[in-house]
């Protein structure tokens, strides 16, 4: 029996067991919303806008682990997505963009909406198909998920014209994906495991330094094991935030530009750094020639242009995360070394840092510090959520001082540093888990570069709480511009605002605003019990700046701290 | 320093805009870079002419078999190959020069490809620096016009790259 390619494309999704979809029609898409029509157990969620589609389907796989899928038209729908595409690509998010294009016929006819948009996206996705004959869409899409969610994970995007659409072939869908070209590396060489290994038994100052591969492997509990095993402290990037619990005493926080005292102290004085899942991006080395200069690096990752792209490795470690951590505590098992006595001396060392220098922020009474925003949201949750955040202050206090537990809690853009990422991302991450409390933590600015999903959390009743910490700047850049513009706010100040509970009021949202200290905790109560999408207007102190920090191109040690 | 690279790619839609993406987006230098089918059409072959530090060369080799078309990447110039390219020369032919012409076109084994009343139109191959020696004779005679190809290269004995 023959299909046409949307049939084949819904058939397709089933069988990848891909069964939400974000999408937003259009005209040469209109065959596959015609077979979604008809098949209710491929669910849809209609965005407000393409970028929110593809944002949606990073947060969804951000928190489930599984590949995201978004599904738009071709020329303005498929730009629209490309913001959303880099994000995912520059943070190794796997997910799946199915745009439509114009009939093959009049491809490079400037069509009426037609966009180019492989060549477009060529530099941000993993890989991309152009699909010109029916009979390769079932192969070409199991190729597209295999290719998202293995190796380094990402972005591939699947251009289908309208007549491949229509046209009709057999289905058949491939049980098992095999290229010749495409073959990552999933083990880790053994050998270099041991000398992982002899390195840290020789290290006296040794720092596990973790990045988001950790959670793309869901290999959280094989550090905690090594970790605990050889008593070594561990730091996280932005990315790497909920793979080791926070309030862990050998958890030094993040690490970088708003990094903790401790942690850019330890890293600094590191004599091993042993690098897993993370790419020594440069706001977390600093000025590179200072960064960690008396340190043998190791460098864990399964993309090698990561390994010695920025900071040359010693011992470097191609492989699946998951399986050279298995393999590292395998032979940590077997080690003599009493470690605990071993890092004693570095432990403590690190113990006066961190009494030397805390984070913390000056309370008011009259004022809501953002801070203690972050602080309550931690408090009432008991950090049992979804935690998104947009890009600026609002990000790096969220990363400050959320405690988090667990991996796959904390969804943010952090290669891109994508504003308007974390309210769509937050969407994917309540449509993957209904009955999480999800927050976007966001700043008055970001918050207005997706607003208009509101439409979406309404409709499809996912009530993520949105709580804006109002500072009615474009607060990270205004902290730069004081600190080093000489205070010439150019720009960063938004004069005209929206009332924001008005605005959640006229989405059928809840509306909630904050302007004192002991109001924030009574917001959060009711908003987490309102369990609907809500916005919390949290005006708070106007020009709080984000502390420590590591001016651009300073040695991580050269904090800035008040 | 100079590096020739081959890479062997599946033969689709699209790929030669992946490569070359890939070095202009990286910053990455492209001196010359040929392509075209081999034996087994489903696949092609490119060699890419650059220039880089060992730190840029080992990013480029990286990046190239990171992308998910390319089967397989050498670089050769740690071994021993032999790379050639060719070019064609249009110079002005006049009873003068004509003699001379085709002595500069024997010493470096060209051929006269095409001759008109006042033109000659020569071809010559062979690695860079001949290609690159045979027009710097050939200048002070008259060049018409030049037509350069990519260079292509192989191992030499038994090594393949396919």
């Amino acid at each position: 029996m023959e299909h046409t390619g949307a049939e084949i494309f819904v058939k397709s999704l089933l069988k990848q067991g891909a069964d939400l979809i974000f999408g937003y029609p259009g005209g040469v898409v209109l065959p596959i919303y015609d077979e979604l029509f008809k098949t209710p157990k491929l669910r849809h969620i209609l965005v407000r806008h393409e970028q929110g589609a593809v944002h949606m389907a990073d947060g969804f796989a951000r928190a489930s682990g599984k590949p995201g899928v978004a599904l738009v038209t071709s020329g303005p729908g498929a730009t629209n997505t490309v913001t959303g595409i880099a994000t995912a690509y520059m943070d190794s998010i796997p997910i799946v963009v199915f745009t439509g294009q114009v009939p093959t016929g009049l491809i490079g006819n400037d069509a009426f909406q037609e966009a180019d948009i492989v060549g477009i996206t060529r530099p941000c996705v993993k890989h991309s198909y152009l699909v010109r004959d029916v009979k390769d869409l079932a192969n070409t899409i199991a190729e597209a998920f295999y290719i998202a969610t293995t190796g380094r994970p990402g972005p591939v995007l699947v251009d289908l014209p309208k007549d491949v659409l229509l046209a009709k072939t057999r289905f058949e869908y491939p049980e098992k994906v095999e290229m010749r070209s495409y073959r990552p590396t999933t083990v880790a060489n053994k050998r270099q495991i041991d000398r992982l290994a002899a390195a840290l038994e020789e290290a006296k100052r040794p720092v596990l330094y973790v990045g988001g591969g950790m959670i793309l492997t869901n290999a959280a509990a094989e550090l905690k094991k090594l970790a605990r095993a050889i008593h070594a402290p561990v730091t996280m990037t932005l990315m790497g935030l909920g793979s080791f619990p926070s309030l862990d005493d050998l958890c030094l926080g993040m690490l970088g530009m708003h990094g903790t005292y401790r942690a850019n102290m330890a890293v600094t004085h590191t004599d091993l750094i042993v690098a897993l899942g993370a790419r020594f991006d440069d706001r977390v080395t600093g000025k590179l020639d200072e960064f960690a200069p008396n340190a043998k690096v190791a460098h864990v990752d399964v993309d090698p242009t990561a390994i010695s792209k920025n900071v040359t490795a010693h011992i470097p470690v191609v492989g699946d995360l998951k399986d050279a951590m298995k393999k590292l505590n395998a032979v940590i098992a077997e080690s003599k070394v009493d470690w605990k006595t071993k890092h004693k001396p570095w432990l403590d060392q690190i113990d006066e840092w961190k009494h030397a220098n805390k984070l913390e922020y000056v309370k008011k009474t009259k004022v809501i510090k953002p801070q203690f925003v972050i602080e309550e949201i931690d408090r009432v949750t008991g950090g049992d959520a979804i935690f998104a955040t947009e890009v600026g202050q609002n990000q790096m206090w969220a990363a400050q001082y959320l405690t988090l537990k667990n991996p796959r809690t904390f969804l943010t853009s952090g290669g891109l540093g994508t504003m308007g990422y974390g309210f769509p991302a937050a969407i994917g991450a309540q449509a993957a888990f209904p009955d999480k409390v999800v927050f976007d933590i966001a700043g008055d600015g970001s918050i207005q570069m997706n607003i208009q999903e509101l439409g979406t959390a309404v409709q499809q009743r996912l009530p993520v709480i949105i709580a804006i910490l109002n500072n009615g700047f474009l607060g990270m850049v205004r902290q730069w511009q004081q600190l080093f513009h000489g205070n010439r706010y150019s720009y960063t100040c938004m004069e005209s605002q929206p009332d924001f509970v008005k605005l959640a009021e006229a989405y059928g949202a809840l509306g909630i605003r904050a302007t004192l200290p002991e109001e924030v905790g009574p917001a959060l109560e009711r908003a987490i019990a309102a369990r609907r999408p809500t916005i919390i207007d949290f005006v708070v102190d106007r020009e709080e700046n984000v502390y420590p920090m590591v001016p651009a191109g300073s040695p991580i040690n050269k904090m800035l701290l008040a | 320093m100079r590096h020739t690279i081959s890479v062997l790619v599946e033969n689709k839609f699209g790929v030669l805009s992946r490569v070359s993406g890939l070095f202009s987006g990286r910053g990455f230098n492209i001196e010359s870079l040929s392509v075209a089918p081999t034996l087994d059409q489903t696949t092609s072959r490119m060699t890419i002419i650059t220039r880089g530090d060992d730190a840029i060369i080992e990013q480029i080799t990286k990046q190239l078999n990171k992308l998910i078309d390319v089967i397989k990447v050498i670089d050769f110039s740690e071994e021993d190959f032999i790379e050639r390219g060719i070019v064609l020369v249009k110079v002005n032919s006049e009873p003068n020069n004509r003699a001379e012409i085709l002595r500069m076109t024997e010493i470096f084994r060209g051929k006269v490809v095409d001759v008109s009343p006042k033109t000659y139109t020569i071809e010559v191959t062979g690695a860079e620096e001949k290609v690159s020696a045979f027009v710097e004779m050939i200048k002070p005679l008259g060049i018409i016009e030049i037509a350069r190809s990519g260079k292509i290269a192989m191992s030499r004995g038994k090594k393949t790259l396919g």
